[in-house]
């Protein structure tokens, strides 16, 4: 016996989506939200502040006038191939699910997963980095929001990478064992991790200039 | 939309994916070299969020398949960016306002003295 949610593969009458597209966007409106609220206080703050970064260069003692001159922008701008290359790879797993071909699906989700843990390993060099020149998230409002934002961002890749491991390895059972219509149900959830995915990739598209460049 | 496409219309699309990759790549290579051209900040801080939201515009449209997404998916984003103006319009006129609020008690303070 199990619980059988409607809609699952195919569209309701009245909205004209499965329901899981529709429960993931509503997801991803409250994500806007989130993060929208914290660029909001981020705004709030920079207009606010006397100094930003208002921290000394490592090693020059002069004060930054840039956030570049504290922040890594190469590994970042490394960090934003990774994650546009994983969107790739994401939507072109889908993608080899649509034509029926489970080998490639495996093989691109796996690139996936592997780029979503090379974001995780920049992003701790990164992080160290700023802990040897003793600059934390207490320091001052500057690090505050990067730590903040960018932890939280890493916190929703991380999530990424544990949906899409079982959507890789057990999760994959649907597709192996199921039926046709288990096979449209996980091309669908494959969709639908993939458009948390995409919204990953974006909202790091906005934190990468405006807390590095600008 | 998605789940309704053909084999046919899969394969054109893996064709649009890798342009918009290619695109994405340029315009991340784009934004890290006008911020080497050291602009004062507002014109910065726009050319910045305008290559930002091409390219976000770009992920969604494509990457997100909003190209021809149902009308529900579009109010609810639509919704929801309705929101995301009134919040930062709501953090910016309070800060607005807080400089009114200065220049008030300032005066006041200056009546005082007189």
């Amino acid at each position: 016996m199990s619980l059988q949610i409607p809609y699952e593969v195919t569209p309701r009458l009245d909205t004209g989506v499965n329901n899981a597209k529709l429960g993931i966007w509503l997801f991803l409106a409250s994500e806007i939200m989130l993060f929208g609220g914290l660029f909001a206080a981020y705004v709030f703050l920079r207009m606010g502040a006397e100094a930003w970064p208002g921290l000394e260069i490592p090693y020059t003692g002069e004060m930054a006038t840039r956030a570049d001159q504290i922040l890594n922008v190469p590994l970042a701008t490394l960090n934003t191939m990774i994650l546009i290359g994983s969107s790739v790879t994401m939507v072109m797993a889908w993608a080899s699910l649509k034509m029926d071909k489970f080998s490639k699906y495996k093989l691109y989700m796996g690139l996936t997963i592997l780029l979503a843990l090379a974001f995780l390993v920049v992003k701790a060099f990164e992080y160290g980095d700023k802990f040897d020149h003793h600059f934390y998230p207490s320091t001052n409002n500057f690090l505050g929001v990067y730590f903040v934002l960018t932890g939280l961002h890493a916190i929703h890749v991380t999530g990424g990478i544990i949906v899409n491991a079982w959507f890789w390895g057990p999760g994959t059972k649907m597709w192996t064992q199921g039926t046709a219509h288990d096979k449209a149900h996980f091309a669908n959830r494959i969709e639908v991790a993939g458009l948390y995915w995409h919204f990953v990739d974006l909202v790091w598209i906005f934190l990468f200039p405006t807390i590095y460049l600008i | 939309m998605a789940h309704e496409m053909s084999l046919e219309e899969v394969k054109k699309h893996i064709r649009v994916y890798l342009l918009v990759f290619g695109a994405l790549a340029v315009l991340t290579v784009v934004t890290v070299a006008v911020s080497y051209l050291d602009m004062p900040f507002y014109p910065a801080l726009i050319v910045a969020l305008i290559i930002a939201t091409v390219k976000a515009g770009l992920v969604a449209a494509y990457f997100m398949h909003l190209v021809g997404e149902r009308q529900v998916i579009m109010w609810v984003l639509i919704s929801a960016g309705a929101f995301l103006i009134a919040m930062f319009a709501l953090f910016i006129s309070s800060y607005a306002d807080q400089e009114q609020i200065a220049l008030i008690s300032h005066a006041v303070s200056l009546s005082h003295v007189a």
